[in-house]
């Protein structure tokens, strides 16, 4: 059986590697061939590129893989060129892609989700920085503190692409209204007394905590911690330039506990740490709600309709800004993808370009059913389809360079990025047990392993 | 080749398979015969012919079993940049981080708990299966319905008990069990949402029940005030909260301060306010319970005889009770119990055909003879069957013991579902998988080589046992 097994094994290993060596080949052709007359103004900006063709790889499948594809198509048909799109198998984008640049055969352009793995391909040199049209493009249409992401040494590797807002609360407009509130909080003290309301109402667990998935807990964290402790500490604390053992965790941690300690605002904690994330939208949406609020990111919306929950969003299922503590200024938390270059052909230059023009990110968020945002500051919100996703967009938009990027998605990812490991696990912990002091020995112990310090 | 030859039988149309197998018996047994001597009588003459034949072998053997063994070895001994490449030279410190960090040392115990609990237990439950079988009726189809979960894929044999597992008893199997079994015997309380809003009216806890601060005497109506009712879906035992004017002895009403659409006034009965029908009230004086009574449906409750005196009122704690939930399969006690259990679903079967092949080869006559000389069925169990068993239980359970420090399907699956308490039944190769997948492939490769290790002592009992067994 055991032998059966591992020839079963080695045919598979084998025709992947026959995949690999085959997929993936560039054609990097230097010079760009004129040729259609269906030129147009930007066409022409971009040149043309009659049959060349170049790999991308990314994660999307399913309708944010048909979103992207119209991106990709959008270029095709400017230039001539033929992009060809491959998504992560497993969706795991960070290792498939790490397994490429290793082994020497990595894609001519990748979308990464982690401004870490960019910074380290970057100094690596595995890297092409952008070209000036490229460079041009992302600093005309994106706000100062997204560059800075994509970037390395002081030169520009990434565009920006999709982002995502995690500062938004969603709610259930139903539960509000049977407890009789009429607005949504602005501050953590109204939030936690309108969560106290609607227990009294007779919501049983009026802040569902997708606890089973720790990347939720890593967002809670960061979003109070952006705001007791300011844009600069999170910077160092992202950097691990600061220890998690600093007070200013210690505050974020105790801020935090106000919420996660509370049985009448959370439910039980065990029970919490066993709703996945998908569950923690599902408590808050379904027929018979337990829950009223859910904190994450602007994806819930697509979690409400892929779900096929009966909360109609915009309607039903509404958001407010993560509330401020002790009068912070508003600011973000966000994420998204930056697209790189691996390889120096110009169709490749031609294409980061073309990823950070309006036009580019119009293609992307118009297609219905995707839930994409972009950050991109000179795309009209009415290029989405739908009013609620022009509001998360505007506020990414508005919030110009006070944002941050995910904390836990710029970590190395055994710490900020594994299940039942590193900070996920911290946090999990911590939501048990509710230990502070100990908590942040946990964190700042995985820390130091994970950033090698 | 040599089969129409040799059995012009095989030849004709109506052959049964048995006896093709047969006939091919016989003539590869005569071709090894045949073949045997030239052979022997000349020594390496075409030995570069058998290495042409077993070359395609040797690559694939040396590309995907020789060549990834020694780099996983050489690996283990590196450090990792994040995105995976090799750093330097670390020496065995990735083995030393195996055994330090907390969550791989979780691992390792786990590893030692399956290996301690897992092979034993299914080569028990094979052999009293193997056992039982043989004296029913109908005992192929108990069989193949013990053997069957080896057929399901490891992943839909998880999957399944993931399902068996779900905490909601409208979902999983296991706690719809439980809880009928536990509310068979206990009834579960009325109002279990319910509680004081703050700690102005009563003192105490749900597992205490709530005490007013106050003291009431005859004549005035007592207001006590909860919140939390479930406002869309309300129990059919509640109505519009009335507050009484007058009643005989000590009397209030007890009702949920809170009505659809919020609004009223705090501490007031209003308008759209229930009244907790059927909710115990008790007066107490001193520590005393001196009578019960229990709520209408509007929230009203009297004490007729209590004429005199001063009593403070208790909402006792068998209404506010928390329902059993059941268990929590896969929390973070039972999470491994719980996938072992799986395991052994899976492997019982495999345990008991294994086992059952080996006592069906046992001499009828040695039991026989035991029992005619008086032997009870346990003697003949204990003396005869068991020693003559004995290499075949030993076959499962090194196999088992093998697969058991391999387990890896079941295990992740499982924790898919296991949110937070995931990590608690994390084993070696969950770990592997992980820090592979983080691309911390020394770390990885460490576990690797670990697993490799463990895995020897049992491997090199297997060849020694096929050794004994061919000489």
């Amino acid at each position: 059986m055991n032998n059966r097994r591992s020839s079963l094994t080695a045919v598979a290993a084998i025709t992947a590697l026959v995949a690999a060596a085959c997929g993936g080949s560039s054609s990097g052709g230097s010079s760009p061939s004129g040729g259609t007359p269906s030129a147009s103004s930007s066409a022409a900006a971009l040149g043309h590129f009659n049959g060349k063709s170049f790999t991308i790889l990314g994660q999307w499948t399913g309708a944010e893989q048909k979103a992207f594809q119209s991106v990709i198509d959008g270029f095709d048909k400017l230039t001539g060129a033929s992009g060809k799109y491959s998504a992560a198998a497993g969706g795991d984008e960070a290792s498939v892609l790490g397994a490429k640049v290793n082994g020497g055969n990595p894609p001519d352009v990748a979308f990464v989700s982690l401004p870490g793995a960019l910074q380290q391909y970057a100094k690596a040199g595995k890297l092409v920085p952008l070209g000036s049209a490229a460079q041009q493009a992302v600093n005309a249409n994106y706000s100062n503190e997204w560059v800075t992401l994509g970037s390395s040494n002081g030169k520009v590797y990434g565009v920006p692409f999709d982002a995502s807002n995690k500062s938004t609360v969603w709610y259930n407009t139903k539960g509000f209204s049977n407890a009789g509130l009429s607005s949504t909080p602005n501050d953590w003290p109204t939030f936690i007394k309108d969560a106290q309301t609607l227990h009294d109402s007779g919501v049983q667990i009026p802040i569902s905590v997708g606890g089973g998935d720790g990347w939720t807990l890593t967002d809670w964290f960061e979003n109070v911690y952006l705001r007791t402790a300011g844009t600069a500490m999170y910077d160092k604390l992202t950097q691990h330039q600061i220890k998690w053992t600093d007070p200013s965790v210690a505050k974020a941690l105790t801020t935090l506990k106000q919420v996660w300690g509370s049985p009448t605002l959370i439910g039980s904690p065990s029970n919490a740490l066993k709703v996945p994330f998908t569950g923690s939208v599902d408590n808050t949406f379904k027929a018979n709600p337990s829950s009223a609020i859910v904190y994450e990111a602007s994806f819930v919306a697509t979690t409400i309709t892929g779900d096929k929950l009966p909360a109609k969003v915009g309607v039903t299922a509404k958001f407010f800004p993560f509330p401020s503590i002790n009068g912070s200024q508003p600011t973000l938390e966000a994420a998204g993808d930056f697209a790189v270059a691996f390889s120096n052909a110009p169709v490749v230059q031609a294409f980061l370009q073309y990823v950070a023009s309006p036009e580019a990110a119009k293609e992307l968020v118009s297609a219905p059913g995707s839930g994409f945002i972009s950050a991109n500051k000179n795309l009209s919100t009415s290029a989405y389809p739908d009013s609620t996703l022009a509001q998360l967009a505007q506020q990414l938009v508005s919030v110009g360079d006070n944002f941050r990027f995910d904390m836990s998605d710029q970590a190395p990812a055994a710490f900020g990025g594994t299940p039942n490991k590193g900070e996920w696990a911290d946090l999990q912990a911590f939501l048990g047990n509710g230990n502070v002091s100990a908590a942040q020995q946990k964190l700042e112990h995985d820390a130091a392993a994970a950033y090698g310090t | 080749m040599s089969i129409a030859e040799g059995e012009p039988a095989a030849g004709a149309p109506a052959v049964g398979s048995s006896m093709l197998l047969e006939a091919e018996r016989r003539t590869t047994d005569g071709g090894a015969a045949r073949r045997h001597k030239p052979r022997r009588g000349a020594p390496g003459e075409k030995r570069w012919f058998a290495w042409v034949f077993l070359a395609p072998a040797l690559v694939m053997l040396g590309a995907i079993l020789l060549y990834p063994l020694v780099y996983s070895i050489v690996r283990s001994l590196f450090s990792d940049t994040p995105t995976g490449a090799v750093k330097s030279f670390v020496g065995l410190h990735n083995f030393r981080d195996i055994f330090t960090d907390s969550r791989s040392l979780q691992a390792v115990k786990n590893n030692v708990y399956w290996i301690v609990v897992v092979p034993t237990l299914i080569t028990i439950l094979g052999l009293v299966f193997a056992v039982l079988t043989e004296r029913i009726r109908w005992a192929t189809v108990f069989k193949t319905v013990l053997f069957m979960p080896m057929a399901i894929s490891a992943l839909a044999s998880g999957i399944t008990f993931s399902l068996i597992y779900a905490d909601q008893p409208t979902r999983g199997l296991g706690n719809a069990i439980a809880i009928g079994i536990h509310d068979t015997f206990s009834s579960s309380s009325p109002y279990p949402t319910v509680q004081p809003r703050d700690t102005k009216v009563f003192v105490g806890s749900a597992k205490t029940g709530f005490t007013t601060h106050q003291s009431y005497s005859p004549g005035t109506a007592a207001l006590l005030p909860l919140v939390g009712l479930n406002l869309t879906h309300p129990p059919s035992s509640t109505a519009q909260a009335t507050a009484p004017s007058t009643g005989s002895g000590v009397f209030g009403v007890v009702w949920n301060d809170f009505r659809l659409g919020g609004g009223g006034t705090l501490g007031s009965v209003d308008t759209g306010e229930r009244g907790l029908g059927g909710m115990a009230v008790q007066a107490v004086q001193g520590e005393k319970v001196v009578a019960t009574t229990h709520a209408a449906s509007n929230g009203q409750f009297s004490f007729p005889t209590l004429r005199s005196g001063t009593y403070q009122l208790r909402l006792p704690a068998s209404a506010f009770g928390q329902p059993f939930g059941g268990y929590s399969w896969l929390g973070p006690n039972l999470i491994t119990p719980a996938i072992m259990a799986t395991y052994l679903w899976i492997y019982a079967g495999f345990a008991m055909v294994l086992i059952a092949a080996g006592m069906a080869a046992i001499p009828r006559d040695a039991l026989e003879a035991a029992r005619v000389d008086g032997a009870s069925e346990w003697q003949v169990f204990r003396r005869v069957t068991a020693p003559l068993l004995a290499p075949v239980l030993m076959v499962v359970f090194v196999t088992l013991a093998i697969n058991v420090l391999k387990v890896f399907d079941v295990v992740y699956v499982l924790q898919q579902v296991a949110g937070g308490s995931a990590g608690k039944a994390d084993v070696l190769a969950v770990s592997l998988f992980r820090d592979f997948g983080n691309q911390q492939y020394g770390l990885a490769s460490a576990i690797g080589v670990l697993l490799v290790v463990l895995v020897i002592p049992a491997m090199i009992l297997n060849i020694r046992r096929f050794r004994r067994d061919q000489t």
